[in-house]
């Protein structure tokens, strides 16, 4: 059983990030698969305007789960992370680079003129798509199936991500990617208003939700035949509750997206990515790599409490955060009509000639206190005054020069 | 709970085309965040004259920057994804040995990402959908998490230059301090001020230049001169002040890292007195056809002229850095920022004294010269501290050799990463030059400055 201990908690928090990633940048993923089926014509365009719309607000955000995912890993597990960074290389360079297209096409798409452009531009995004969770799920399968060892890169650069398990899990990914797509854009479309891309993406759903069913069980038969161990622990408990988590809650939400529940449906899509990988968590704990346990792995104690500690203060900034710009996006406000409010004259102090002269009179000697203190100035306190005093020049010197922006 | 456990040893015959893929990728990622770090505190800037006056024209300003701001922001965090890979892909050695001691400090500066990440969204698609006010505040914790992104991801690279906060004993690290080690090395001070000022002076004069060009063609309205003062007046205050800090981290790493320092100035051999060489190339131990300043070192690094400076032959030729490139970037980021500073001084003169921008076509020329120049700088600046610090990664305690990964196919990673890298760079380039050409929203229509996205 995953007994709490100090050295489990960052893993804890990196399995979490991993769901989150999962399902927020899965179902972006899922959208840019769905702009690559979207069809041409018209009505094409519609489908993949909408998958754009719902997902470029919140896209960077969801991104940065794989960050935190990272980051916590190499602080908490740093020789467990360099073993997997090392030995999986090709699957993580071509998720970089998967990566690297869902961005630049995102930051193409707002310049795109034409028609022709904006459908080469979600090709981009639609080949990205389709690479980065295939080759980050197929580095998964490689961890789960056992084929990472410690060691600076030891284990086979292909064999590693290109094996049964890998490639189950990567065919997964993008099935599950593209079922959670649907589902929340088909519930954002009910929230529009657009009864044509609800329907569409309701299809969707069910025909990607069933695929992911089939794909799963499919999937187990590999497994068992590739990756014994983690097979069989995952139907042991406690994986096998998630497991069964997972199944019950993605039969659910093709029973509520057929009843149009789509808001309910956004939720059971997510606690099924969530619960299967729980379940692999589960299943793996508490070997990380062979040989070497999560204990093992940990880094040194007051590490892990700092670590831990960031974490959850990080946290309190994070989640409040979080919640602002998915309200914000879930009420819709980013897609309402725009209102025009006309900027109105605060009130407020004009900085008249006389205060703008003070303010450069005063800019003029914090520089030159300033200067004298760094220039001069040996060790930590003449520095800090130093650098004050040079950070009151350049603000004073703004708002000197402020007035006067447009003067001819 | 070992924590010590450590990868061994490996033989990379391609270490130099490693070194050159770090060095590609933060090539394109560093300029991009300058805008990051600078440009969102710009466009808040326009947005909050909009709201002080009510004068349209800010709003489409701050509205057109923001599309750009979006831009290359997207940009910056996919180049910022690849670097975070290539930090276990290229340098496992590193991360085994060493992960535990700095990667906190990636840790908090994953939270800023969020931040930035999350009120970049509302900011961005908030135009005209928010109350002015709310908007406005949305965009305020972008520009802290600039700062404080900045301040976790440079506490670590200070900590490789100025390490502290562990022990290694029988070749494996104890007794770790995170805190000690990213916040109380000597480098994170100057190296924060340094980059963050450079943020600033990268992102004024590049834009600034934008409208410079625009100037010598003949685009010259109200909207362009205030869209050229707000990154310049910026980028004029912070240049002169760039000078003096960048003093300061010369004098600190003439302190602890004296082997760059004697690389920086190529100085062969100990002596006293030590002079100060503008310009020539470093060979057999001097420096050949450099214009002398005696003495000059000595007092600038020490404020003592007869302060005796250590030279390269004082360690192993095995420890030495590659001089000349290590020279070269630092003698290019010094000249540069000089050249900046003073044309910072022309602009800040005319507008105090004369009250208007400089009216002379040379002043718009030199602008156009000074945005690309600064990004020289920049990176020179970054090659002067990165390569300056070989053959350690983290200095004096593990060399690059024993960092480096053992995985075969570095060369033809560093193919694929130069070519996505080019299109990258390409695509920026036609997506601002877009942006430049788009038609001026009025304020009738102000909903085309945002644009279909
Ligand atoms: C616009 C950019 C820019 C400008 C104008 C300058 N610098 Fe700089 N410099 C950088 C941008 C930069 C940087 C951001 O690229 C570096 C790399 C590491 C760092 O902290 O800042 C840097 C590093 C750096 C270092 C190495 C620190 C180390 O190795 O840890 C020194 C000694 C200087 N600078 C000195 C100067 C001097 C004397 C300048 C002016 C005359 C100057 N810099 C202008
Ligand atoms: C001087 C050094 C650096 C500075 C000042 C810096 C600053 C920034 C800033 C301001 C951003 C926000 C995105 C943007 O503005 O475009 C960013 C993004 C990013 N940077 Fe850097 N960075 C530096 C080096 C690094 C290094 C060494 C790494 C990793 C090893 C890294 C990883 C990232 C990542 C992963 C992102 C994307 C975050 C997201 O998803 O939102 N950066 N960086
Ligand atoms: C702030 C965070 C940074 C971190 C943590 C960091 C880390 C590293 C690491 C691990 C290496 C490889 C090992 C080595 O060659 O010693 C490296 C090399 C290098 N980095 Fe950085 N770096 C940072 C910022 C930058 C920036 C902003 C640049 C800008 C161009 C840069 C330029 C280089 C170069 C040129 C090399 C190769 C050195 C050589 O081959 O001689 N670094 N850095």
């Amino acid at each position: 059983m995953l007994g709490l201990h100090l050295y489990t908690l960052p893993i804890f928090f990196v399995v979490q990030g991993v769901a989150l990633y999962a399902i927020l940048a899965g179902a972006d993923f899922g959208a840019g698969i769905w702009q690559l089926l979207a069809g041409r014509g018209e009505r094409g365009g519609r489908i993949r305007d909408h998958a754009h719309r719902s997902m470029a607000p919140v896209w960077e955000a969801n991104h940065v789960w794989l960050i935190f995912v990272l980051v916590v890993l190499w602080t908490g597990y740093p020789v467990a992370f360099a073993s997997m960074a090392s030995t999986l290389a090709v699957a993580l360079t071509a998720a970089g680079l998967g990566i690297v297209l869902r961005g630049v096409a995102y930051a193409l798409r707002s310049v795109s003129a034409s028609a022709a452009e904006v459908r080469a531009v979600d090709t981009l995004t639609a080949v990205g798509s389709l690479v980065a969770p295939f080759a980050l799920a197929a580095a998964a399968g490689g961890i789960a199936s056992q084929r990472v060892p410690v060691g600076n890169a030891r284990g086979d650069l292909w064999s590693s991500w290109l094996n049964p398990t890998s490639i189950t899990a990567g065919v997964l990914a993008l099935l599950s990617s593209a079922y959670l797509a649907a589902v929340y854009l088909a519930a954002d479309a009910r929230r529009e208003g657009d009864a044509e891309m609800e329907a569409t993406f309701r299809l969707r759903a069910l025909i990607a939700g069933s695929l992911a069913g089939v794909a799963a069980i499919a999937g187990a038969l590999v497994v068992r035949s590739d990756a014994r161990r983690i097979f069989d622990r995952l139907f042991e408990t406690p994986a096998v509750l998630s497991v069964a988590v997972s199944v019950l809650a993605g039969a659910a939400t093709l029973a509520l997206v057929a009843r149009r529940r789509l808001d309910a449906a956004r939720v059971s899509a997510a606690v099924a990515v969530a619960a299967l990988v729980g379940g692999w968590a589960l299943a793996q704990n508490p070997v990380l790599l062979p040989g070497l346990t999560v204990r093992e792995a940990a880094a040194p104690h007051d590490v892990l409490v700092l670590l831990v500690v960031a974490i959850l203060a990080g946290g309190l900034i994070l989640f409040p955060s979080l919640g602002l710009l998915f309200r914000l996006t879930l009420r819709g406000s980013f897609t309402a009509p725009p209102r025009i409010e006309r900027g109105a004259p605060l009130p407020g102090p004009t900085s008249g000639l006389a205060a703008t002269l003070t303010a450069t009179r005063l800019a003029g000697a914090s520089f030159v206190v300033g200067a004298a203190f760094l220039f001069i100035g040996d060790g930590g306190w003449p520095h800090a005054i130093g650098v004050v005093a040079l950070g009151a020049f350049i603000v004073l010197g703004l708002s000197a020069l402020a007035g006067e922006d447009a003067r001819e | 709970m070992t924590g010590a456990l450590t990868l061994d040893p490996v033989h990379q015959a391609y270490l130099l085309e490693a070194r050159q893929m770090q060095a590609l990728s933060f090539a394109v990622h560093i300029p991009l965040v300058c805008f990051g770090i600078a440009f969102p505190a710009m466009v808040l800037r326009a947005e909050w004259l909009w709201m002080r006056t009510g004068d349209e024209i800010y709003r489409v300003l701050a509205m057109r920057w923001t599309k750009v701001m979006v831009a290359l922001f997207a940009c910056g965090v996919v180049t910022g994804t690849i670097l975070s890979f290539e930090m276990g892909l290229l340098w496992p050695g590193f991360m085994s040995t060493f992960g535990a001691v700095f990667g906190l400090g990636f840790a908090l500066e994953g939270f800023s990402f969020f931040v930035e990440a999350i009120f970049i969204g509302i900011y961005v698609y908030g135009w005209n959908r928010l109350s002015a006010r709310a908007h406005f505040a949305s965009g305020i914790p972008i520009v802290l998490a600039g700062l404080t992104g900045s301040l976790f991801v440079l506490s670590v690279n200070s900590w490789m230059n100025d390490p502290t906060g562990f022990d290694v004993r029988d070749g494996r690290v104890t007794g770790v301090h995170p805190i000690t080690a990213l916040f109380g090395n000597g480098h994170l001070a100057f190296e924060l001020v340094h980059m963050y000022l450079a943020g600033f002076i990268v992102t004024g004069f590049l834009v600034a230049a934008a409208y410079a060009v625009g100037h010598l063609r003949g685009r010259w309205g109200r909207y362009e001169r205030i869209a050229l003062t707000i990154p310049l007046t910026v980028a004029a205050l912070a240049s002169p002040v760039q000078l003096l800090v960048g003093d300061w981290a010369a004098r600190e790493v003439a302190k602890t890292q004296p082997t760059k320092l004697a690389a920086l100035e190529g100085v062969g051999h100990t002596q006293r007195g030590a002079p100060l060489h503008l310009l020539g190339w470093y060979q057999d131990g001097d420096v050949k056809v450099g214009i002398p300043v005696p003495k000059g070192l000595s007092l600038l690094a020490f404020h003592d002229p007869n302060a005796e400076v250590q030279g390269l032959a004082a360690v192993p030729a095995a420890d030495r850095p590659p001089v000349n490139v290590t020279r070269i970037a630092f003698q290019l980021m010094v000249s540069i920022g000089t050249f900046l500073a003073a044309l910072g001084a022309w602009y800040l003169y005319a507008r105090t004294r004369r009250k208007s921008v400089p009216s002379g076509r040379l002043f718009y020329r030199l602008l156009v010269v000074a945005g690309p120049a600064s990004v020289v700088a920049l990176i020179g600046g970054w090659v002067t501290t990165e390569v300056g610090r070989q053959p350690w990664v983290v200095y004096h305690v593990m060399r690059t050799t024993d960092a480096v990964t053992a995985a075969h196919g570095i060369p033809i990673g560093y193919a694929t990463l130069a070519a996505f890298y080019a299109c990258l760079v390409a695509a920026v380039a036609w997506i601002l030059r877009r942006l430049a050409r788009a038609p001026m929203a009025t304020a009738a229509e102000p909903e085309r400055a945002l644009g279909g996205g």
